[in-house]
């Protein structure tokens, strides 16, 4: 996406209706997504989990990479959708769909009453608040182990056919194209908000958050709206993952599973979209391979891929391949 | 009859024993061209940042028209006209000055918050965007990102963010402050340019800018006002010469400039 | 006397230890601005020093205390030169980054060198004793910890409104670009400070083994106990850090004494409330 100056012909709109379109990569991306089932169908569940966790770190995407929001506690939202569709399901409705729709409301409810927190803060007291708030909840969620099931989780997550007839099958191809679906949909209404007026908003907060009330912007409001939205894509995230795996216990809003989606987002590249979703596919076929391996030297090796990613690409996988196509662009 | 744009009454803010603003009382009827000079540290900016709502007063009011605006937060003042720009320019550095503009004018028509529909959809705001950057000399370069913009475009810039919020009263800090000779023609140009439906104060330590546009000077010294007048009488007041101008020539300027 | 004074007792020898973990990173993190997420990796390092010369190479536990100080500052020295100085100027988010991929490493070689166990460590007899007061059971451990607290807490202050370099220390965390004018060398200044505030936190982490335990995830746990107390005392201040410290350790202990069940949850609510009241800390600046 180069800017150059445009002594044009081309109107504004016209301008930035070009930045809006769709590029070859990202239909090579999509189409990609549907080899698994034909290519690796020993590796559906893996792949569904990747679909999951890249939806949250989606989620995650849109209010730091785009709003400059540093969160560490975004899986208290992932956690609240999981329990929910979780406990429903225990309690005797496995519907999939309105179990994401009721998980999406819990979620997204959560996220908007914390939101008029994290809002009126920044820097290190945001980041502190984010973190406390996931620890609060992750320590209320360990104590109520009655409803929660405390580590070993609830028993009793049955999920029922999609729309009464497509069964999840044990080979995942359900479940995979259950989370696909998903995401695929909620990655069209973020493509959508990033390039809506709110979305030129978010990066004007993102960029200089002082000037926005000196255009008149309501900073505040447009943050609750977006780390609501974000909640509930998380949330609808973390559902996903109780549905198709069939258990659920407390990692699931722990600090660990904030932390490792911070670590996806960055790897992939924040501010992109496509960040998250690349991060995602990299770091857990990364964890998955090296599986066998002692824990220890698993987080040994992230340790320096962070170090390195930071040191020398601080915009991560997708930063650097843009930066290198640029290169090439130039030569040619 | 011209009404008074902005007025404030009895203005009073300290940080412990240091007094940044005190017995602030100032109006401003509509449509004129107001100077605030004081030497630094004078409080110039802060007065700036309490009118605005960024500084919270200790006691005072500040009215907006017929309007009390004190408790007012400052994206509220703004859209209700007034607006600022930054000494040190407060850009948004990987925006194109299009985009920033563009934001600009969606935050004032109240359709920032839309996330549904594309920002394409809304030609009326990318044009009127276009119009204000295109009046500012800044049409070729509207799709560069800002921190690649030279530093007197930078400047127009932050001039055409507080236009595109359709200001009532704009409060200009220091806008020639830094930028070098070759680029402040397009900068006077567009102060000169600016509706005479807009009420313009601008601090200001250039006095080629003062004498030009102004029609009065206020002087503040130590957070406090010490005299306000036209131009002429300010050069002549021996106070202001002692406290601020020096030993130069009041009228000596004219004609010396750019 | 009512058990509430042994809780006070023991939540303030817990808060003393906090006090020394969190000095360093408090005074660094308003000097610099630098996040620097691996301080309590240094901690770390200075408890396994201390273990490592007491258990291979006999030395008495007392003798180790330098060494641990000593080591873990050398350490920071060693990585501010090659790692950290190129990071001054970038966003929180990347320093966040860094520095938690240095503790990634470090909680991984620790556990590569000595397992994931807690590390027993041989504390001289007296020391493993209770005094009787007035019916309460009062560790000496505690006691001793409190008291080398105390001195060091003596020796800053001292050192801070006394010396020249304590000055100069004042004159950086408050305003850089104006030390940097009057000629202070700022960066030699943050490299000391840096090493003291590791070397510091070395000594809290050799210290904390027979209070708290030490295995390799101590980096990361301490980490959030650590950035609690740097964030609600205020940035820059060892006042801030000492009472934050103190809150903490008080509320942490009398938490899990009278509602055991809760656990580490108080303090982290306590910690909202607080910085929702205070943003910039109770003792910070803005």
């Amino acid at each position: 996406m180069t800017s150059e100056t445009i002594a044009s012909p081309i109107s504004p709109i016209q301008y930035l209706n070009a930045q809006f379109r769709w590029r070859w990569s990202e239909i090579a991306f999509w189409l990609a997504t549907l080899l698994p089932p034909l290519l690796t169908p020993n590796y559906l569940g893996l792949a569904s989990q990747i679909a999951i966790t890249g939806l949250f770190a989606l989620s995650l995407d849109l209010i730091l990479g785009f709003s400059g929001i540093v969160s560490l506690g975004h899986a208290a939202y992932f956690g609240i959708g999981a329990y929910t569709a979780g406990l429903l399901s225990k309690w005797g409705w496995g519907e999939p769909l309105t179990g994401l729709l009721i998980a999406a409301i819990a979620a997204g409810l959560f996220g908007y009453l914390t939101s008029f927190i994290i809002a009126r803060f920044r820097h290190l007291a945001l980041i502190m608040i984010t973190l406390g708030l996931g620890l609060v909840l992750q320590a209320a969620a360990n104590s109520a182990s009655s409803i929660t099931g405390g580590f070993d989780g609830l028993q009793g997550v049955h999920t029922w056919p999609i729309f009464g007839r497509i069964h999840f099958d044990l080979w995942g191809y359900t479940a995979y194209g259950y989370a696909l679906a998903g995401l695929f949909l909620i990655f069209l209404i973020s493509r959508r908000l990033i390039h809506s007026p709110f979305g030129l908003a978010l990066r004007g907060i993102r960029e200089n958050g002082q000037r926005m009330p000196a255009i008149g912007a309501p900073t505040r409001r447009h943050i609750r709206t977006v780390y609501t939205i974000a909640a509930i894509i998380a949330g609808i995230a973390g559902a996903m993952l109780t549905q198709t795996t069939e258990t659920v216990s407390l990692e699931v809003l722990g600090f660990q599973r904030s932390a490792d989606v911070l670590v996806m987002l960055i790897l992939g590249g924040t501010g992109r979209l496509y960040g998250g979703l690349v991060g995602a596919a990299v770091y857990m076929i990364a964890r998955d391979q090296f599986s066998g391996l002692n824990p220890q030297y698993w987080y040994f090796w992230i340790g320096l891929l962070l170090i390195a990613v930071v040191t020398f690409l601080p915009n991560g996988i997708l930063g650097g391949l843009s930066l290198f196509a640029r290169r090439l662009k130039a030569w040619s | 009859m011209s009404e008074t744009a902005l007025a404030t009454r009895g203005l009073y803010k300290s940080f412990g024993s240091l007094v940044v603003a005190a017995d602030i009382e100032i109006d401003l009827p509509a449509g004129g061209r107001y100077a605030l000079i004081g030497p630094n540290g004078a409080g110039k900016t802060t007065l700036i940042n309490l009118m605005t709502g960024m500084l919270r007063p200790d006691s005072g009011r500040i009215l907006l028209g017929d309007t009390d605006i004190t408790a007012l937060e400052p994206d509220e003042r703004v859209r209700r006209g007034l607006v600022r720009t930054f000494q040190i320019n407060s850009l948004f550095p990987h925006l194109t000055a299009l985009e920033s503009v563009t934001l600009a004018v969606c935050e004032r028509r109240r359709v920032a918050e839309t996330w549904w529909r594309k920002l394409t959809a809304y030609r009326d705001e990318i044009d009127e965007a276009y119009d204000i950057l295109a009046a500012l000399t800044l049409g070729p370069v509207c799709h560069r990102p800002t921190r690649e913009l030279a530093y007197g475009q930078q400047r127009l810039l932050e001039i055409a963010l507080a236009l595109a919020a359709k200001p009532k009263v704009l409060l200009l800090d220091e806008p020639a402050a830094g930028v070098p000779r070759d680029e402040s023609k397009d900068l006077f140009a567009a102060i000169a340019g600016l509706s005479r439906d807009i009420t313009v104060l601008f601090i200001e330590h250039d006095m080629d800018l003062v004498f030009r546009f102004a029609s009065r000077v206020i002087v503040m010294v130590s957070g406090r006002i010490l005299v306000e007048g036209t131009p002429q009488q300010i050069a002549a007041d021996p106070q202001v010469r002692a406290v601020y101008l020096g030993k130069t020539r009041p009228g000596s300027r004219e004609g010396t400039a750019a | 006397m009512p058990p509430v004074f042994g809780v006070l007792f023991d939540g303030v020898a817990y808060g003393m230890l906090l006090f020394l973990l969190s000095v360093g990173l408090s005074v660094t993190l308003g000097m610099m601005n630098f996040v620097n997420l691996a301080h309590c990796s240094f901690a770390m390092l200075g408890g396994y020093v201390t273990v490592t010369l007491m258990s291979v190479f006999g030395w008495p536990f007392f003798a180790t205390l330098p060494a641990a100080f000593a080591a873990a500052a050398a350490a920071s020295v060693v990585l501010e030169r090659i790692l950290f100085r190129r990071f001054y100027h970038a966003n929180e988010l990347e320093q966040c980054l860094l520095t938690i991929g240095i503790v990634f490493v470090s909680i991984a070689a620790a556990a590569y060198f000595f397992g994931t166990t807690d590390q027993p460590v041989q504390l001289p007899a007296y020391l493993h004793t209770s005094i009787n007061f007035a019916g309460l059971n009062l560790s000496v451990y505690r006691m001793f910890l409190t008291g080398v607290a105390v001195l060091i807490t003596l020796m800053l202050v001292a050192t801070i409104e006394n010396t020249r370099f304590g000055a100069q220390v004042r004159a950086a965390v408050n305003n850089q670009r104006m030390a940097r004018g009057l000629g202070i060398n700022v960066d030699r200044l943050f490299a000391i400070t840096f090493a003291l505030g590791s070397g510091l936190a070395g000594l809290g982490g050799a210290l904390a083994i027979d209070l708290v335990g030490l295995d390799p995830s101590f980096a990361l746990t301490y980490l959030i106990y650590v950035l609690i107390v740097v964030s609600v005392g205020g940035l820059g201040s060892i006042a801030g850090s000492f009472a934050a410290a103190m809150l903490l350790g008080v509320s942490d202990v009398a938490g899990k004494y009278y509602v055991p069940a809760t656990g580490s949850f108080l303090i982290y609510l306590v910690m909202i409330v607080l910085l929702m009241l205070r943003p910039a800390g109770i003792f910070g600046r803005r």
